[in-house]
């Protein structure tokens, strides 16, 4: 981040003693209850459902002067839906992806979803929002890396799909304003860019910046455990001088490459895709404080990690074939 | 309430004038410029000043104002060159907030109209700025450093003189069926603009939103700082198809000098933070303000609808804004002359 001379928080601080500080978590837009025809046409849920998320749901008069359904994070239903039908052979066929523990994703309410990453296209994520979008009819926001947002047609379509830029603000107003799914790779790039021997080892979990946001926007965090994507584009080697040279995070040789040469580079193996949704892990702390104990919030990380850890362990010692499951 | 205006002869300066004539609370309005009003104004005293307001310290004296409305921070990089800039916003700024925190000034409320331009656009950026969040890339223009150096200014004022209330509202990209703005510029033209591969997040405030919001600041105590923008956002390509207009792709890369022949061609005029919006989007948390009290008339997509409406109806009708031209020796006559027959009941 860049230092900027200047700084107004002192006018604020010193110029409004008589008004009591603003929350930062009053609604944005005055939503009723009401929904237009239009906004269930588009709406994921055919059904009319209790607590519809403040501001990514319009007023019908607002929702006649539009004329798409991108909402106040990029994300348009009509495109994921589109993104739904083409993926879903490839979840339901290629991984055949399944999932137990469902249940503890919560029909209603914000929830952070926090699972472990890997591949050097990562799978994971668009299986994890296919999923849970398909099986429980919810959105799920995927919180990535800012850098896609500078990528001509990448950053537009990945924001339509539903990603959203990994800043604590994004991911503190989809839990707590707009109540929302929002997935998150604690692990980052160093999950994605970790090595076919070092697969199902979680790396560490940054700097928890996760629970913090949990914590802040008074949502529990909810594990999941992803068996089978380590293998589908596992790296075998990494080159830093082509790293260097493209500016990227990792410059990856994949298992895929050597097997398929060119091609490998977009096609997955078909590995057996398995997700177990852990309990979620609600914090015995105040919503909306400036900061919390690091110890305790480095402490709540690790036993997530673990966690899942021990998860993929469990669920390894019970796979017999990476290909069938 | 006795209230100077500065740049009344801008379109804020004489549209917001206009407006708090209308107020039995307001005893008088002295309003400063080097040009003259641009509307026809009932009762408020135009007062010709050079850029930098040097004699503000005596108008101010003279006329016991209470409240100074800051209305003339030039936020378009290409409307001035750099000098007549750095002169209205940083030298202006720091004369006027100089003369309102003189020893015995009678000034109690300063209220600043300043842009969101502040914070930029970058991909960095979180999608909604609150008014504590700072900008995520150094300001690259001499528009944006001139308005963080006022707005220093302004801290500066609000630290030093506790009793008086200073807001300052940072104002959306505007529009509306009268003023005339970079993106109102974009749309009116057969093809819009944008930039290949990039459909960001914008968010647009209503004309009468702004002058709203400004009058709303001169006549309830909101200090602080506050930014100002329509409910809502909207993809660019839904703004243009709402004001029914096909786009037309500027290059990703060099964007800068592929708009180099539009503004020399005198088609359009893109500034670089204009260009960053078209590419990264920005938005803000408008929710502080709306607290404090402030009723929007306008969303995001409601201003783009109203200026759509307007649009169509100046391409039937063509330019409907009445022209008026100030005329010294009249306005005096009206206001000062004994032949006039006040208190007509």
């Amino acid at each position: 981040m860049t230092e900027i001379p200047e700084s107004d928080d002192n006018l604020t601080a010193v110029a409004s003693p008589r008004t009591a500080p603003a929350s930062p978590v009053a609604p944005v837009v005055d939503l009723t209850e009401a929904e237009s025809q239009v906004a269930r046409s588009v709406a994921l849920v055919p059904s009319p459902r209790t607590n519809r998320p403040e501001r990514l749901d319009l007023e019908p008069a607002e929702q006649e002067l539009r004329r798409g359904d991108v909402d106040a994070y990029g994300r348009s239903e009509h495109i994921r839906e589109l993104a739904r039908r083409l993926y879903d052979p490839m979840y339901k066929h290629w991984f055949r992806a399944e999932w137990e523990g469902l249940e503890h994703i919560p029909e209603d309410g914000g929830a952070l979803l926090v699972a472990n990453h890997a591949g050097a296209i990562p799978a994971d994520a668009p299986v994890i929002m296919h999923g849970i979008e398909t099986e429980l009819h919810r959105p799920v926001y995927g919180l990535a890396e800012n850098l896609f947002r500078a990528i001509p047609f990448v950053g537009t379509m990945w924001s339509r799909l539903g990603g959203v830029a990994a800043h604590p603000d994004n991911a503190y107003r989809l839990l707590k304003d707009d109540r929302q799914l929002v997935l998150v790779f604690p692990e980052g790039t160093k999950g994605t860019g970790k090595v076919y021997r070092d697969r199902y080892k979680l790396h560490r979990f940054g700097r928890a910046g996760f629970i913090e946001i949990a914590m802040r926007s008074g949502v529990p965090v909810i594990p999941i455990a992803v068996v089978g994507n380590e293998e589908a584009m596992p790296i075998m080697f990494k080159s830093r001088r082509l790293a260097a040279l493209t500016n990227l995070p990792y410059f990856p040789v994949t298992a895929n490459m050597l097997a398929l040469g060119p091609l490998g580079a977009g096609v997955y193996f078909p590995a057996k895709f398995r997700m177990r949704v852990l309990p979620p892990v609600h914090f015995d702390v105040a919503p909306d404080q400036e900061r919390y104990p690091r110890a305790q919030v480095m402490a709540e990380s690790d036993r997530i990690r673990d966690a899942i850890q021990d998860a993929l362990y469990d669920m390894l010692r019970t796979r017999r074939s990476v290909w069938f499951g | 309430m006795r209230i100077l205006v500065t740049g009344l002869g801008t379109f804020w300066g004489s549209h917001l004038a206009q407006r708090l004539e209308a107020y039995p609370e307001v005893e008088m309005i002295v309003g400063l410029d080097t040009d003259e009003p641009c509307l026809p104004l009932e009762r408020t005293e135009f007062v010709k000043a050079d850029s930098n307001y040097s004699i503000l310290d005596r108008i101010v004296r003279a006329t016991q104002v209470d409240t100074i409305l800051h209305t003339h921070l030039v936020v378009g990089s290409t409307e001035l060159p750099g000098r007549a800039l750095h002169e209205i916003n940083v030298i202006g700024t720091m004369n006027l907030l100089a003369a309102a925190g003189a020893a015995g000034s009678p000034v109690r409320k300063v209220i600043v109209k300043s842009s969101t331009l502040t914070y930029g656009a970058n991909y960095k950026d979180p999608y909604f700025f609150r008014e504590s969040m700072p900008r995520t890339r150094a300001p690259r223009t001499r528009v944006e450093r001139s308005l963080l150096e006022a707005a220093s200014f302004v801290r500066d004022f609000a630290i030093d003189n506790p009793h008086v209330t200073v807001t300052k509202l940072r104002f959306t990209n505007v529009l509306g069926d009268d003023v005339t703005t970079p993106f109102s510029r974009a749309l009116r033209l057969p093809l819009a603009p944008e930039i290949l591969g990039f459909d960001p997040r914008m968010q647009f405030t209503h004309e009468d939103d702004v002058t709203g919001a400004l009058v709303y600041a001169t006549r309830n105590d909101v200090p602080g700082i506050f930014n100002i923008a329509g409910d809502g956002t909207l993809p660019w390509s839904e703004v243009c198809a709402i004001v029914g207009r096909r786009r037309i792709a500027l290059p990703p890369v060099l964007t800068q000098w592929a708009v180099e022949p539009l503004r020399l061609a005198r088609i359009i005029d893109l500034p670089p933070e204009v260009l960053s919006v078209l590419r990264y989007g920005r938005a803000v948390d408008n929710s502080p303000f709306k607290q404090s009290g402030f009723r929007y008339q306008y969303s995001t997509a409601g201003t783009v609808d109203a200026f759509a409406r307007s649009l169509r109806l100046e391409t039937a009708v063509g330019s409907n804004s009445p022209s008026y031209r100030y005329e010294r020796d009249v306005e005096t006559f009206f206001r000062h002359s004994p032949a006039i027959v006040r208190d007509q009941g």
